[in-house]
């Protein structure tokens, strides 16, 4: 049986999927990319292949995120592109008459418009990170509470804490106030939820028409806290997905297959030894930070110079 | 004394000021240019200048700085009708406060100011006369009008080279022979020769490219450096740019100006909201007209003016569904995150175009 191999390599975690032909999900795996693409992704592969039978062969592959460059000369990927891309149509595959995405990840986000089936609309938050999911993390630390509590804890509030959500630090300091003057925990938490949504909305969300069905995703989204609070604020059911977190890779395995070019993949890919060597460029003042990538000391591929002196040096 | 003059960099201006400098102050002096820019100079820029302040200012004091370590003593900076109406006099007093030993001239930006610039460089050259500045002007505005004319070509054709590289052969060709233009004529026949060389290069082009254009602050879109080669990365995907705001459009040519542009704008915005705010609007307005396939908005993070603009953007991005990407920079924009959007950006327009997504 043919099937398709998409991996999404995040600065936090790395995602991978297998799919059929019909573009069902038969493998995925979720690790922490924790500084080191390469050994997530081998961690990530490894595990695919343990979940599939036999006679299952990838005949093709595909990359996104932010390492999707360096993993997809890894993988000698057929498909490298861009995580926005590799959400919408990660999404369409599994919600085909989605609208709009709004996505939530550990330290972006972005909202994405579709109409029938094509991306219309997109943005992706360019200054800061209030509003994603670091600062609930931190958040989270600052009141004793585990991440995973804080969506459970949200829903008990009756009466949501007025929580600052233009900045992180105007919201902490507010946070902190509230506390100390004797507001609630849970109507804290609730607040918290309110100032992600509402920072959201107004800063990528930002003119952007917003039409049902919603579909939320990203590691937020598996806070519940913060999809009541879309809800309530927008007006309209927010559709979650069980493999919300793997979007991104799912994207990037359909787009692969509709590549029509196939290679049998090798899942022998946990004994080649690949490194990577940075190296700063001298030959003149932008010093220029190259990166070479090695598989078994033999060099694969090069990036990060400029101009083509910056290789033959 | 001999006067080593400099001044900031925006692209391949430094040509034409650089021509019409040394022919202002003649023997009493030379122009030092500054060092092409590269991180060091965005990084000397910003590490002198005020956080907040607009990133043009970061590129242009890093040119000083760096222009005045290669000898230079006698600056100038252009003046305008936002931030960059105080950037001369911050720079100045931060050069001082470096300890540069140098004169400081601010002048205004318009095609009007030969009298402004005489006395000028009189102080610096006795033997100059009004006649040889107006006459070197002229040579000069053809000059700029000239290269503004080649680039617009080769923006609009580059992603569509059956080899890659003839254009760049031939602009540099170009930019060599027309440095050396001395009079409107000459300089008229330079140009029409090197248009016809780049009509020559073969191309693949299909009847229907994609197309889009980029409004927005002046400075981001002229230097190309600050923008991360924006238009450069759009060829790539075989996109047809178009732009506007050029040196000859702003400073010589009739057009630019408020009661033609508000009439562009066509109602979305009808009084002018400062420096090239009201142009990004109407020349928004134009594109979508026209049937471009997207617009990309460019500016400094923090400029006012362009900040002002962008609801009307919006609105016109909603009306003619057109869609439009946003860029501020900064000193430390990252690299990846823009192409990341543009390439997102490509994607979203060749699904538009297809009807179908990838």
């Amino acid at each position: 049986m043919k099937a398709y191999l998409g991996v999404d390599i995040g600065s936090i975690s790395t995602k991978g999927v297998i799919i059929d032909g019909d573009n069902r999900i038969i493998a995925n795996e979720y690790l922490w990319t924790e500084g080191n693409p390469i050994a997530a992704v081998k961690g990530v592969v490894e595990s695919l292949q343990k979940q599939i039978a036999p006679e299952v062969q990838v005949m093709a592959v595909g990359t996104t995120g932010s390492a999707r460059k360096l993993i997809g000369v890894v993988l000698n990927a057929q498909i490298v592109k861009n995580e926005i891309t590799t959400h919408a149509i990660g999404t369409m595959s599994r919600v085909p008459d989605v609208r709009t995405i709004l996505e939530i990840g550990g330290q972006d986000s972005k909202i994405i418009l579709l109409r029938n089936g094509i991306v219309t609309d997109y943005a992706m938050n360019t200054i800061c990170a209030a509003g994603t999911g670091s600062f609930l993390m931190s958040q989270a630390k600052r009141l004793g509470l585990a991440i995973e509590e804080l969506g459970e804890m949200a829903l008990q509030s009756e009466n949501p804490t007025r929580i600052a959500a233009r900045c992180t630090v105007f919201a902490e300091s507010d946070l902190v106030h509230k506390a100390q003057i004797g507001h609630k925990k849970e109507d804290i938490v609730a607040g918290i939820c309110t100032a992600v949504v509402n920072n959201y909305l107004n800063n990528v969300g930002k003119g952007k028409r917003i039409l049902a069905p919603i579909v939320f995703q990203g590691g937020v989204s598996k806070n519940v806290g913060v999809v009541r609070a879309f809800e309530q604020i927008l007006g309209h059911e927010i559709y979650v997905d069980e493999f919300g977190h793997l979007m991104g890779c799912l994207g990037a395995a359909v787009l692969a297959k509709n590549s029509g070019v196939e290679q049998l993949f090798d899942f022998n890919i946990q004994e080649v030894d690949f490194v990577t060597k940075g190296r700063e460029c001298e030959l003149c003042s932008n010093n220029c930070e190259i990166i070479y990538i090695y598989r078994n000391n033999e060099v694969l591929d090069a990036w990060g110079n400029r101009c083509e002196r910056g290789l033959s040096a | 004394m001999q006067y080593r003059i400099s001044f900031p960099h925006m692209g391949k201006y430094y040509i034409p000021i650089k021509k019409a400098m040394e022919a202002f102050v003649g023997n009493y002096g030379e122009v030092i240019l500054p060092p092409p820019i590269t991180k060091r100079t965005i990084e000397l820029g910003a590490l002198h200048s005020p956080d907040f302040v607009c990133v043009p200012f970061k590129y242009t004091l890093g040119n000083f700085i760096e222009a005045l370590e290669n000898g230079a003593n006698v600056l100038f900076q252009i003046a305008g009708d936002c931030r960059l109406g105080f950037y001369s006099e911050v720079q100045e007093q931060i050069l001082q406060d470096l300890d540069f030993d140098f004169t400081f001239h601010m002048m205004e930006l318009n095609g009007k100011n030969a009298k402004g610039l005489y006395e000028v460089f009189k102080a610096m050259n006795p033997e100059l006369t009004l006649p040889k500045v107006v006459s070197t002007l002229a040579v000069v505005v053809r000059i700029v009008y000239a290269m503004d004319g080649i680039e617009k070509y080769i923006r609009q054709n580059i992603g569509f080279e059956v080899e890659k590289g003839g254009f760049e052969r031939i602009e540099k060709q170009f930019l060599a022979e027309i440095a050396t233009a001395e009079t409107m004529p000459q300089a008229g026949r330079i140009f029409k020769k090197y248009l016809k060389k780049l009509k020559t290069v073969a191309l693949n082009k299909p009847a229907k490219p994609l197309r889009v254009g980029v409004v927005g602050e002046l400075y981001v879109l002229m230097e190309p450096f600050s923008n991360y080669f924006i238009e450069k990365e759009l060829a790539k995907f075989g996109i047809e740019v178009e732009r506007f705001i050029t040196a000859s459009y702003l400073i010589f040519s009739t057009q630019h100006n408020v009661k033609k542009i508000l009439k562009q704008a066509d109602g979305y915005v009808s009084y002018e909201i400062g420096a090239d705010g009201t142009d990004s609007v109407a020349k928004s307005v134009v594109m979508a007209k026209k049937g471009y396939d997207g617009i990309i908005h460019l500016k400094p993070f923090g400029c006012t003016p362009e900040v002002n603009s962008i609801p009307m953007v919006n609105k016109i991005s909603e009306d003619f569904e057109i869609p439009v990407l946003y860029f501020s920079f900064d000193a430390q924009t990252s690299e990846t995150g823009v192409k990341t959007r543009l390439e997102a950006f490509y994607d979203m327009l060749e699904m538009k175009k297809r009807g179908r997504a990838l």
